[in-house]
């Protein structure tokens, strides 16, 4: 039995392997996802998409041979409120109305209680579009080859700055200028998306999905029907991964089949097949960054001036957040006397680019530690010292002026990777080794980050979350948080929080439903928040709640959980009810500029450094990530094997975003939408991941939690590519970096080299 | 083509059903007969949610159509154990963090189990080759790894 009383660093619960709350289900194939659920009477829903980039609709047809009386049939006019997917701005249909903006956007919508007739069905749909010019690179859309968003295709621009950027370049030894890309990367979660909705009048609304943020399409299906909120009720069932690709998306999927279980009053289900998945969701942003570095001859960062450009597709979404992100990242661990960053996120006609782990910060981490090691290079400097140098100490101010008021030591993180990686060995042994005449060179490269955890400035006051607990009538303690778990943890390390907190075993406390009628609005399961704001709010609510149980005197210290469980029982049965509530509260000192992005961006920074070794095959090119050390500090480990977990499977993507995974475009529309084209890791692509938490307890998180979900995202890919400039001499700037790009690279002379591009 | 009859032994139990002689026997385990714990993550026999054992081979049973398993032994996750009695693989995907999202899980399980049958002691190659027809876009599979390790050293009696 567990016992009340714990301190801090000498708990029972939390920083132990306790079981995932889920895993029995899960490993039992009891656990029930969207498509395993059915409802009495039940029609399933499909889409009819846009087969152009951009362009007016000027009618829909519908062939012969279907008998289109059966199907229930939905376009915009059937929309009873907006038409809106309400996130950041107003400009997302939930179904074009007269334009469309990009191929696969939704058009019409239909139901059928036989699924293999509304798969006919919808091939039997003929749009007639008169095209419009579209744009498909951020170099068309900033040329304004057409304007396709607002007056000018931008959706937001951010400038930051910090010192006085225009007087460091005469006081330069040497100015060190690179760009570089990053593509579009598919979420690939094993679980496509998936919504299920059920209307009566009486009841109202009722959605059931494989989502994320349940209050997110809350808000935005009480908009888009009309409907009061009370009437809006919205339950995520378990979700098979999400990864940023159900952010935001679950408010498009859910709202259509609410629309068509409205317009037929029968439940409804919409499921995509993986290719509708591929084809028609969101993915990361792809992006190009561009430095401009002002350095002593020692490698001292005197300034820098950026340009971060991303591509957001059609529509807003969280375009401006993801950009905001990748602005405040974009100067890495480092030490800026002076920098200026200008960022845009430019409109063009893919599919709308949205949520992905890391949410911009990958994309402006690549480019910084690319570039370190173009600086180092450029210096003759090795590229471990060049950071060394300049890695950001107690004390300095982050490129918003943050203070780093954490006891962080990145000088003792970064000896660390290199000691595990024995970097330093390696890197002399295979540089010699590389110079013999062997097609196979080995290289190892190293990357040092940060991640913001929570939302960005002001965002979590603005969310002004809040997290509940109670106990059920069996006198189980119960956790009340609208935080989802789709793979993560969250059920466990709340859980784990709870009873830690409470003093009792973790299998006396339980997740309430994720049902928005039954449990308060934490906030949106993102930008790795869960951990350290909501866990910090869960652990207050149990503090409320063991208060009550203790003031009524019904409970005594040094109680057990059985004695626990028997007075919140006798509690329940007095009172009707027990319950403990906790609202966001800023720490301290934190304070946040949203016109000039000064100040706290975050209240608390994830930190790591990352090594990887490769192998490049110069007569295949194909590249072998042969060993992975990663070494981060995420303030205290709640469950060291659901961390570890998370390392490792956003080192996974990492790889994959680096080495695999590329969407082809053509015209808007990506081609390969099918696992078989589109390649993540395989068991045999991974190299062993070796991960190591350096701990050092984050006051205002719970237990000491900082953000960890996102982090391991952000160090992979230039890691990889700085082993494979090692390995080769070649300087390689974008990823995904396949084989075939290699190729272009370094196996055709110049003259050809616009033949192969071809 | 019209409706058949087809009976199937499924995790022990014999099941007879009409069905398409086309229908995928992924569909027909979980509508027909509702067995739900076999998933579908891209029905072109890429991802191996669907995994199934049929007459104790490995099979996407996306790809399969249900002609093809008339009169077969079919195995699926929920053969394998149950929450009452777990199989070794289960309890040492829970144990070691093996599942995470829980999509890929029950291919996975299945064929680390029917790994587990034809080589009693796989190293870590075995595994990774067993498994390579298995995506997980979670874990980066370390962990998968170490439970089927785990599995292997743990008592020979419930490998079923």
């Amino acid at each position: 039995m567990a016992r009340a009383g714990a301190r801090l660093g000498q708990e029972k619960i939390v920083g132990k392997p306790v079981l995932r709350k889920e895993g029995v289900a899960k490993v039992c194939g009891m656990a029930q996802y969207i498509d395993d659920l059915t409802l009495p009477g039940m029609l399933y829903g499909a889409t009819v998409r846009s087969s152009i980039a951009r362009g007016r609709i000027l009618g829909i047809e519908f062939g012969e041979g279907i008998p289109w009386d059966e199907f229930v049939i939905v376009t915009a006019t059937d929309i009873p409120g907006e038409n809106e997917i309400a996130l950041i701005n107003h400009d997302w249909p939930c179904l074009a109305a007269e334009f469309v903006n990009h191929p696969e956007e939704p058009i019409l919508l239909l139901a059928h209680p036989d699924r293999h007739l509304l798969a006919k069905a919808v091939a039997a749909v003929r749009v007639r579009y008169e095209e419009w010019p579209a744009v498909f690179s951020i170099e068309e859309s900033e040329r304004r080859d057409a304007v396709v968003w607002g007056e000018d295709n931008v959706f937001k621009t951010f400038l930051m700055e910090k010192g006085d950027v225009d007087a460091v370049w005469s006081q330069a030894d040497r100015i060190v200028e690179g760009e570089y890309a990053t593509g579009a990367q598919e979420h690939l979660y094993i679980e496509n998306n998936g919504a299920i909705a059920a209307y009566s009048a009486d009841e109202g609304l009722t959605v059931w999905g494989s989502l994320q943020c349940p209050f997110y399409v809350h808000k935005s299906l009480v908009k888009m029907t009309g409907l009061p909120e009370e009437k809006v009720r919205i339950v995520q069932v378990e979700t098979g991964g999400a990864f940023g690709g159900k952010e935001d998306y679950p408010s498009m999927i859910g709202g259509h089949a609410a629309l068509l279980a409205m317009k037929s009053g029968m439940p409804v289900k919409v499921v995509y097949d993986r290719a509708e998945d591929m084809a028609a969701t969101t993915k990361r942003h792809p992006s190009r960054v561009r430095h401009r570095t002002a350095l002593t001859r020692d490698g001292k960062l005197l300034g820098a001036e950026l340009e971060i450009a991303l591509d957001g597709g059609a529509y807003s979404t969280l375009s401006s957040t993801v950009l905001s992100r990748a602005t405040i990242h974009a100067g890495g661990p480092y030490y800026w006397p002076n920098i200026r960053v200008r960022s845009k996120a430019f409109a063009t006609n893919y599919p709308p680019h949205g949520a992905f782990r890391g949410f911009g910060a990958p994309q402006s981490l690549f480019a910084i530690e690319r570039h370190m090691d173009h600086i180092a290079e450029a210096l003759g400097i090795a590229p471990d010292e060049l950071r060394r140098r300049n890695l950001l100490k107690p004390g300095q101010t982050t490129t918003t002026g943050q203070v780093i008021q954490e006891d962080i030591d990145l000088d003792h993180l970064m000896g660390r990777a290199l000691a595990e990686s024995d970097y330093h060995a390696k890197r002399e042994r295979f540089a010699r080794e590389n110079a013999g005449a062997g097609m196979k060179k080995k290289g190892i490269g190293l990357a040092a980050f940060l991640h913001g955890s929570g939302f960005t400035g002001s965002g979590e006051r603005y969310l002004n979350s809040l997290a509940a607990m109670d106990v059920t009538a069996e006198g189980k303690a119960r956790v009340l948080v609208s935080s989802t778990e789709f793979g993560q943890g969250t059920n466990t390390i709340l859980c784990q929080i709870a009873a830690e907190t409470l003093g009792i075993d973790y299998d006396a406390v339980e997740m309430g439903p994720p049902d928005t009628n039954v449990v308060p609005n934490s906030g949106p399961t993102v930008a790795s928040r869960t951990s350290m704001v909501v866990g910090k709010l869960v652990h207050s609510a149990a503090v409320g709640l063991k208060k009550t149980l203790m003031a009524s005197g019904l409970l005594r210290e040094g109680y057990s959980t059985g004695e626990f469980v028997t007075a919140a029982r006798t509690y329940v049965a007095q009172h009707g009810t027990l319950r403990s509530e906790s609202r966001y509260e800023a720490p301290p000192g934190v304070h946040w500029d949203d016109q000039q992005y000064r100040g706290e961006a975050y209240a608390a920074y994830a930190w790591a450094v990352y090594v990887a070794e490769v192998t490049v095959d110069l007569a295949t090119f194909a590249v072998v990530v042969d060993d992975f050390v990663a070494v981060q500090e995420v303030g205290r480990v709640l469950n060291p094997v659901l961390a570890i977990g998370q390392i490792e499977g956003g080192v996974a993507q990492g790889i994959g975003w680096a080495l695999y995974e590329k969407v082809v475009w053509d015209g808007g529309r990506m081609q390969n939408n099918q696992m078989t084209n589109y390649i993540i890791p395989t068991s045999q692509d991974i190299p062993r991941i070796r991960v190591f938490f350096e701990e050092r307890p984050f006051g205002h998180g719970a237990y000491g939690a900082k953000g960890i979900g996102e982090l391991p995202m952000d160090g992979p890919a230039p890691a990889i590519l700085n082993a494979i400039a090692h390995a080769t001499g070649k300087q390689f700037d974008s990823v995904p970096l396949l084989p075939e790009d290699m190729f272009r690279t370094m196996a055709v002379r110049e003259p050809e080299r616009e033949a192969v591009a071809l | 083509m019209s409706l058949q009859h087809y009976s199937l032994r499924v995790n022990g139990k014999l099941r007879e059903l009409d069905a398409h002689p086309m229908a995928r026997l992924l569909d027909v385990l979980r509508c027909e007969l509702q067995l739900t714990g076999t998933k579908e993550g891209c029905g072109e026999g890429e991802c191996g949610a669907c995994s199934v054992l049929l007459n104790g081979e490995l099979v996407n049973s996306c790809l399969v159509p249900v002609a093809q398993a008339d009169g077969a032994e079919i195995e699926t996750v929920e053969g394998l154990g149950s929450d009452r009695r777990l199989h070794a693989v289960q309890r040492a995907f829970l144990e070691c963090g093996g599942a995470q999202c829980g999509m890929c899980t029950p291919g996975m399980l299945v064929a680390s189990a029917h790994l587990l049958r034809r080589n009693l002691r796989p190293d870590l190659a075995a595994i990774r080759e067993g498994l390579n027809g298995n995506l997980c876009r979670c874990t980066g599979y370390m962990r998968i790894f170490e439970a089927v390790e785990r599995a292997v050293n743990s008592a020979g009696e419930d490998r079923g």
